[in-house]
């Protein structure tokens, strides 16, 4: 298949239990023609076992033994479907009571995401969570998605009410691109085909929308940020004296010539050579994974930063985080934890929890110190050595952290910097 | 202003990319797995990418079955002194001599199942700490739950239940004295991605994967390729077709499919019209609905 507008395309779904996120994510695969006949044959075997009417779409997202069972999504999955246009990951999220963790996990990377409103109950408290933590994510793109139109018979005066509840309460979120389609998932209208039961929606049914939603613009390319991964010393014949430093842009671009700074050291250099993964190039953006080699001889290892000289992050080691516990174990009070921030990795201490947000109201606890799973909060970490540090806000790569925990290698929370 | 953005080939191949450099940083003694199939092999290709000019600095590891496609053989042989690499063969019949595992019977026997016990044997042996698979999402519903960075415990198990978060590009390869980890670089390419870009950067592949007469016999919905472990049934015979395979594993169990696509360009044709899972001629697959679970929870890669 020939893909016109050849981007890659991540989004994510975010929904209570019954509000239809599976059997959307069914409906875009099945009417976009990207399921396989024998997959389409092995759930319409398990609908008529567990005797439904019809084929249950939902099935196609529920790949575990326990999740196929008790009809559940236990754990993030990754769907793929390609259209002419696009090719697309969904991070298909459980929207059972761990949605905090489970909902960072698949947002992290996502451009997009879609929040389901059942369109009888309009907005609830779930809603707003989602919304919440996708504002707080950055996930560059939400599409509200109205489902269940056939409910309430495609009434426009529905949908106009629960959009007007959402731009309420929206307004205070720091989300800048939302767009609202009312669907049914149940039945495909604007799913993948526009409606023929709302001719008063006037916009484009929801594959259109994720086809040419503009992503280009969703990766920071503006601030030249390059995390050393390792050191490439070939030692043979025609390169003995070649010294590459190996890495993904995080953001921003690099050309050869450019004045470079290495960060913590402070060393300046000039860009001599980028490998690309085909051959040398001129200039690297992000996301690219290149080699750079400098002017001059500097001792650069894994977890420096190559920046430009005139644009520089911050070195920190006092850092404001909003922290997404994801464990179990409840974090213990200035307990030290190994912090990692792009290939970068340090000591840290949660040092004070300066507020806790109380996800159903969205108000925050300053009295609160308690860390457990899916608490997001504002904590205020000292780590060992300087990190450098942009704000989330402006750049997702160089904002964000984890904690592991050192006895037992776990990954506890993430992180995005202030 | 030029172009600032990668098509998605360009993405997916500099995603791979970093995450071989994550493997390569954050193990100590990493090793690619290597079956000869057009995965593995994509992975090798794109670990020569990860580390030009230095030469590629992972191991290649086999699990032998000891039911190979003869070609399969040669292939990895090749590539092996191409690249200059180690390889390191774990090899089932030893497993199976030493009492290690036992032998299925019977028409439908593979040796499939008994690759897990030569695995983790050999993943002990070399002290490996990371063993990198050309396991993608779009292959089976239970790879579709798989992390980049995929921790394994003490007895080689992946618990479904319990993978660590994975969060924007940050990696935890962290482990415990006796564990170890399985990473999936090309977790998001699909077959058809992989097939465009085996097709875009020219990759040797064998030949196995290309159109030609061969003789097959008609077994489980799909052609089984002759060979001197098929054991025939009275009531089925050796035919030739024009056959190619889209996923090579065991030759036992391989299925093939009847096609004309004897080039690159043709291949892409052909699996962009498909109307059937890549794994859908894999009888080790049909064995159950949970069957890769069911072999992953065990230490399968």
């Amino acid at each position: 298949m020939e893909i016109t507008n050849n981007q890659l395309l991540r989004f994510t779904t975010a929904g209570s239990v019954d509000d239809g996120k599976s059997t959307l994510i069914g409906r875009l695969l099945y009417d976009s023609k990207s399921i396989f006949e024998d997959q389409l044959e092995a759930i319409e075997n398990t609908s008529k076992q567990k005797g439904h009417e019809g084929v249950d779409l939902a099935l196609f997202t529920d790949g575990l033994r326990d999740e196929r069972e008790q009809g559940i999504t236990i754990d993030v999955a990754y769907r793929y479907f390609t259209t002419p246009k696009r090719k697309f990951i969904i991070a298909d999220t459980p929207g059972h009571i761990q949605y905090t963790r489970n909902m960072v996990t698949g947002a992290s990377t996502a451009n997009a995401a879609i929040i389901l409103v059942d369109a009888r109950h309009g907005v609830i408290e779930q809603t707003k969570r989602h919304a919440f933590i996708a504002s707080l994510l950055r996930i560059p793109h939400v599409i509200v998605c109205i489902n269940k139109m056939d409910l309430v018979d495609f009434k426009e005066v529905v949908y106009n009410t629960i959009l007007k509840q959402f731009e309420e309460f929206s307004s205070k979120l720091l989300i800048t691109d939302i767009r609202f389609i009312p669907i049914s998932a149940l039945l495909g209208d604007n799913v993948v085909h526009r409606s023929e039961h709302m001719p008063w929606y006037q916009g484009g049914p929801l594959l259109h929308t994720l086809e040419t939603m503009h992503i280009s613009s969703d990766i920071n390319k503006v601030d030249a940020r390059f995390p050393v991964q390792t050191v490439l010393r070939p030692q043979r014949e025609g390169f003995l004296d070649y010294r590459g430093y190996a890495g993904r842009m995080a953001s921003g671009i690099l050309r050869t010539g450019d004045e470079i700074t290495v960060m913590p050291s402070g060393f300046t250099s000039v860009i001599k050579s980028i490998g690309g993964p085909s051959g040398e190039i001129n200039e690297a953006f992000a996301p690219m994974s290149v080699a750079i080699t400098l002017e001059d001889d500097i001792d650069i290892s894994r977890g420096d930063m190559i920046v430009r000289s005139k644009n520089q992050p911050e070195g920190l080691q006092d850092i404001e985080v909003m922290l997404c516990w994801l464990h179990n174990d409840s974090a213990k009070p200035r307990a030290k934890y190994s912090i990692r921030h792009t290939s970068n990795e340090q000591k840290a201490m949660i040092k004070e929890v300066i507020y806790k947000i109380d996800i159903n109201t969205l108000a925050r606890k300053a009295d609160d110190s308690q860390i457990d799973m899916n608490d997001i909060c504002k904590v205020r970490i000292r780590t060992t050595k300087p990190l450098m540090v942009d704000s989330y806000r402006e750049n997702r790569v160089t904002g964000s952290i984890i904690l592991v925990d050192d006895g037992t290698h776990e990954t506890v929370a993430a992180g995005m910097i202030v | 202003m030029g172009k600032y953005y990668l098509n998605y080939l360009d993405e997916l191949e500099s995603e791979a990319i970093f995450i071989l450099r994550e493997v390569w940083a954050q193990f100590q003694n990493p090793v690619i797995l290597f079956s000869g199939g057009k995965d593995s092999i994509l992975i090798t290709h794109l670990a020569k990418k990860a580390f030009y000019p230095s030469k590629i600095p992972f191991a290649l590891m086999h699990v032998d079955t000891g039911h190979n496609f003869p070609e399969t053989i040669k292939f990895r042989d090749d590539l092996v002194t191409e690249l200059n690499a180690r390889l390191i063969v774990g090899l089932v019949q030893e497993s199976i001599d030493e009492g290690r595992v036992t032998e299925e019977k019977g028409k439908n026997a593979t040796r499939n199942a008994l690759q897990i016990t030569t695995l983790l044997d050999a993943i002990e042996e070399h002290k490996i700490d990371c063993a990198i698979g050309g396991g993608r999402r779009d292959e089976e519903k239970a790879r579709a739950k798989e992390r980049f960075f995929s921790h394994r415990d003490d007895f080689g198990q992946w618990d479904p239940k319990n993978q660590r978060p994975e969060l924007w590009n940050i990696f935890n390869g962290k482990y415990q004295e006796g564990e170890h980890f399985r990473a999936f670089p090309i977790s998001n390419f699909t077959e058809m991605d992989v097939w465009n870009y085996i097709k875009r950067e020219n990759i040797a592949i064998p030949s196995l994967y290309l159109a030609h007469q061969r003789e097959v016999v008609w077994r489980s919905n799909s052609w089984i390729p002759n060979s001197e472990f098929l054991v025939l049934e009275k009531d089925e015979e050796i035919l030739t077709k024009k056959i190619r395979f889209r996923t090579l594993g065991d030759i036992t169990i391989t299925g093939g499919i009847e096609s004309e696509a004897d080039t690159l360009e043709k291949i892409v044709q052909e699996v962009s019209s498909m109307r059937q899972t890549e794994r859908g001629n894999r009888t080790d697959d049909k064995r159950s609905e949970t069957a890769m679970e069911d072999r992953k929870k065990q230490g399968y890669f």
